[in-house]
């Protein structure tokens, strides 16, 4: 081990690779470009090239006789979201977004609070994999699910009937607008299926933020003599927020722009996912499903700077 | 191959140069002047410490000597030959790093084999080379194990064993002990000085620890906001430190305003005065004992003589004072250092 | 949030926990116990009877069959170009500071933060524009898009607990870039690449939405099912469809869960 070296610098290593190698060395911001290019490229051409070629469509209308596109920028198309059954399906779309969203914080939170808090070593991976399980398995299949569950015949109402709690069922399906003549054919279905499957994206980041709280902060808070319900309000909640508005960010975009969902268990009235794809398949008016899909993206890009504005990125 | 061809000449050229050298060498991060026209020169063979606070440079030189940074001016020269432009897995310089940096995926012997086997080693030779090497730190036997398995203090010989395996001409090593406790530091100061006597290898530590400094190193470089403040052997820095600065941050020297070394009967000029250099006897100062505190082989006095603070070092076996007693302080002229200056 | 107290959880909120993750799973359960019903009309509960012979019908029908093979295909390619493009833009942003890395990860993000419906639709009318004939290369562009993603994020975790002075140690020993990149980057993301991969594939494997608009006449698997969702011919092999996809849906995710686990520690190679 005593015998050292002759050089202090080694020559230059042979062959291409080396020379590439030193190349990138010298010039870091060549590599970074050559790393960048691939993914830049395939993003930028493709995803982002076809929502501008989307968004333009938006600003063109068709003509109503011969029913063609005619190529000239107008904000006719945007005109016609706001006629009144245009307009009946966005704020549709909307509360149900709302709606989805709201419920799917309630029930995700106790889960979500439980698996920060209280669950370790194993059942810290068993509620994991309880969440994750369900968020990756098949989205046909989750809706597919709930249509056996929801069915006029199916197992819900065969609950109710045991449970000698039918005339409960009839009356809630009774109710005017949410209700209807099945589950499978009513508001209530639609939102219960969107809760059931857009309850995971709730979960994991509301999850995420209260793990980050330190568990003495409820301890030091019951112990100044704050009720639970104080210790929830004023402590717990604003530090689940950022957690809770992440999490609200996936159950309103998605929801928005779900057309499966209502299409499969819900009435026959539209959202906007559906209406964009009515628009641009049976009804052939593509700058009206490119208007609306339009509506989803404004949205969103409020949402997402309002829930910036609060940290809710912190929590992703 | 190359490099048997290349090595003739070099040596020739090696035989009287120093092991690194700086001249203007400055690094800046946008506005930040990390280092600042450094100029420095080390010699082979020393055990040669950078020592400062956090953000005082000491860490970029380094990396400037390993090839992760690059100069924003001036030259580098290791052992004779231009570093600039040179990355740094062309330069025969190795790192051992603060957090050990052992690849987690590899078991040790691979990790210590690591550089021996990018350079085309072949497979027995390289696990060979890699025991020897392992030996040498103490560890022989341990090249199965996996680095999660290893305590802080092995993990610090492996990656010392991963450097020596390719007997580089410089080690570098970035606060070697920073995160061992304390009697497994003072067991691996001894340790690093051994190894660096037995292997002659040029050794260059930094550290923001001055006692490890000033017990290793064959010379000490103080760096203060990018820029050198004194270089010397430890006994210089201690006992003659050029600027305040160096004796605040070295020792825990007395540092005396002009007006009050005035009045103690110095010049009127900035002073060092070490605590073991101070009497609590003759004839000198007046002095009211604030504290004490015991220390083992001395006890620690801290009177106020004036509007002066000072602290005296009482060695084991002599009276300590009580506290409010009143002392006299006595020390020879020649123990009292004046330094350059204001900062 | 880690109490080591250890206390138990009140019974209301563990109630609700569990009755919470019960609600999650107890629907795709369901989908186990119709696989095996004699019912062949209705979704009528509880079922009937029970038999297997649901599953030979579907082992027997073509149609199954080309779904299955096609939906394979494009998760498999679309995969492939998710982990090259994914591992790109994550090494790029991870690695080094420059101006537009938040613009790259809003980018990458971007496919699964808009609604599906968006992203499917554009892609219709780019691929109208251009006149693109619709094929499985079509659906491959639209997977690839939004996979990117799933590997990115994988990825991105992993580089950023790989500690700096890894790369730096290796460069130091004498190992130069692609040495670096063989020796010491791969090995250390391997996994995560490896669960992206998987996610990605799972993701692909399952896509209705975008697929609907860049699939053209062709059915994958999900398009398949959907078509049987509305239209339905023979409700029982659909119901053995279903069986079949959760299950190949939860072997990935399982091992990709596995994968990423226990890595926190080593990975991050520090004191």
């Amino acid at each position: 081990m005593s015998e050292v070296a002759a050089t202090s610098i080694l020559p230059k290593t042979d062959g291409p690779l080396g020379r590439l190698s030193d190349l990138f060395w010298r010039r870091p911001g060549l590599l970074l470009l050559l790393m960048l290019l691939p993914p830049l490229l395939w993003l930028g051409i493709i995803y982002v090239g076809s929502l501008i070629a989307l968004l333009l469509q938006s600003f063109f209308a068709i003509d109503d006789f011969s029913g063609l596109v005619v190529y000239e920028i107008t904000l006719d198309t945007y005109k016609q979201l706001l006629i009144p059954a245009n307009f009946d399906i966005i704020l549709r779309t909307i509360l149900m977004a709302a709606a989805v969203t709201v419920a799917s914080a309630a029930l995700g939170f106790p889960i979500a609070y439980y698996a920060a808090r209280y669950a370790t070593g194993k059942w810290k991976a068993v509620f994991y994999l309880g969440v994750m399980l369900p968020l990756w398995s098949s989205y046909l299949v989750k809706v597919y699910a709930w249509k056996l569950i929801l069915a006029k015949e199916g197992i819900l109402t065969w609950i109710f009937e045991k449970l000698h709690l039918s005339w409960l069922l009839d009356a809630v399906l009774a109710l005017p607008v949410i209700g209807g003549n099945s589950l499978s054919i009513s508001y209530i279905g639609t939102f219960l299926v969107f809760v059931y499957i857009w309850l995971p994206y709730m979960i994991l980041p509301t999850q995420a933020a209260l793990e980050r709280v330190p568990g003495n902060l409820i301890e030091a808070s019951s112990d100044l003599g704050a009720t639970p319900g104080q210790t929830f309000r004023t402590v717990l909640l604003p530090l689940a927020l950022p957690g809770l508005i992440a999490g609200s960010i996936f159950t309103f975009s998605l929801t928005l722009g779900d057309y499966i969902i209502p299409q499969i268990i819900g009435s026959s009235r539209l959202f906007i996912g559906q209406a964009v794809y009515t628009q641009q398949g049976t009804a052939g008016n593509v700058p009206l499903a490119a208007a609306f899909s339009v509506v989803p993206i404004v949205i969103m890009g409020v949402y997402l700077w309002a829930a910036k504005r609060m940290g809710a990125f912190n929590a992703l | 191959m190359a490099r048997r061809r290349l090595r003739g000449e070099r040596m020739k050229v090696l035989a009287m140069t120093s092991a690194v050298s700086f001249s203007k060498v400055s690094r800046h991060f946008g506005a930040v002047r990390a280092v600042d026209a450094v100029d420095l020169v080390i010699e082979p063979g020393e055990f040669f410490a950078m020592l400062g606070p956090s953000g005082s440079g000491k860490t970029t030189c380094l990396r400037l000597i390993a090839g992760f940074e690059q100069p924003t001016s001036g030259h580098i020269e290791i052992f004779g030959e231009t570093a600039e432009g040179v990355p740094p897995y062309r330069r025969n310089v190795n790192t051992v790093f603060q957090d050990y940096a052992l690849f987690p995926h590899m078991n040790i012997l691979d990790n210590v084999a690591y550089g021996l086997m990018v350079k085309g080693v072949s497979k027995a030779e390289r696990h060979r080379l890699a025991d020897e090497a392992l030996a040498l730190v103490k560890l022989p036997g341990y090249g199965a194990r996996k680095p999660g398995q290893l305590s802080g203090g092995q993990r610090q010989r492996v990656a010392l064993a991963r450097s020596l395996v390719n007997k580089p001409k410089v080690l570098l090593l970035d606060e070697p002990l920073g995160a061992l406790d304390l009697k497994l530091r003072e067991q691996m100061q001894e340790e690093l000085k051994s190894l660096q006597r037995k292997l002659g290898i040029t050794f260059i530590f930094v550290t923001h620890d001055q006692g490890e400094a000033l017990s290793m190193a064959d010379r000490v470089a103080v760096f203060s906001e990018g820029r050198i403040v004194q270089a010397g052997s430890p006994q210089e820095i201690y006992n003659r430190p050029r600027t305040r600065f160096v004796a605040d941050f070295v020792g825990s020297s007395n540092v005396i305003t002009p007006d009050a070394m005035a009045k103690l009967g110095g010049e009127r000029k900035w002073a060092s005065l070490r605590p073991e250099a101070i009497a609590l006897a003759g004839e000198g100062v007046e002095a009211r004992v604030k504290a004490t505190s015991f220390l083992g082989s001395a006890t620690r006095v801290s009177v106020q003589a004036g509007e002066t603070a000072l602290s005296v070092m009482v060695p084991a076996g002599h009276p300590v004072p009580e506290a409010d007693a009143m002392v006299r302080l006595s020390w020879k002229p020649s123990d009292v250092h004046y330094m350059e200056g204001e900062a | 949030m880690r109490s080591d107290r250890g206390q138990k959880a009140g019974w209301p909120l563990t109630l609700a926990a569990a009755g919470g993750i019960a609600f999650l799973h107890l629907p795709i359960l369901l989908i186990f116990v119709y696989a095996f019903t004699t019912e062949e009309k209705s979704f009528q509960w509880p079922p009937p009877g029970f038999t297997t012979q649901w599953f030979a019908v579907a082992w027997n029908r073509p149609d199954v069959w080309d779904a299955l093979i096609l939906s394979l295909k494009v998760a498999s390619i679309a995969t492939a170009i998710a982990l090259v493009l994914g591992t790109l833009a994550a090494a790029a942003v991870a690695r080094t500071q420059f101006f537009g890395r938040e613009a790259i990860s809003l980018l990458v993000i971007l496919p699964i933060a808009l609604p599906g419906i968006v992203t499917g639709i554009a892609l219709r009318s780019a691929f109208s524009l251009a006149e693109i004939p619709y094929s499985m290369w079509t659906i491959i562009l639209g997977h690839g898009t939004f996979c990117v993603v799933v590997v990115y994020n994988n990825a991105v975790a992993r580089f950023r607990r790989t500690s700096s002075s890894l790369i730096e140690a290796s460069m130091d020993l004498g190992a130069n870039g692609f040495q670096t990149f063989r020796y010491v980057i791969l090995p250390n993301i391997a996994t995560a690449l490896l669960a992206g991969g998987m996610l990605a594939f799972a993701l692909s494997f399952d896509e209705v939405i975008v697929t609907t608009f860049t699939g053209g006449q062709q059915s994958t698997l999900p398009i398949w099912m959907l078509q049987e969702l509305i239209r339905p011919r023979q409700r029982p092999v659909t119901n053995v469809v279903a069986v079949v996809v959760v299950l190949a849906t939860f072997l990935p995710i399982l091992a990709a869960y596995y994968l990423t686990r226990d890595t926190e520690s080593v990975a991050g190679s520090g004191k």
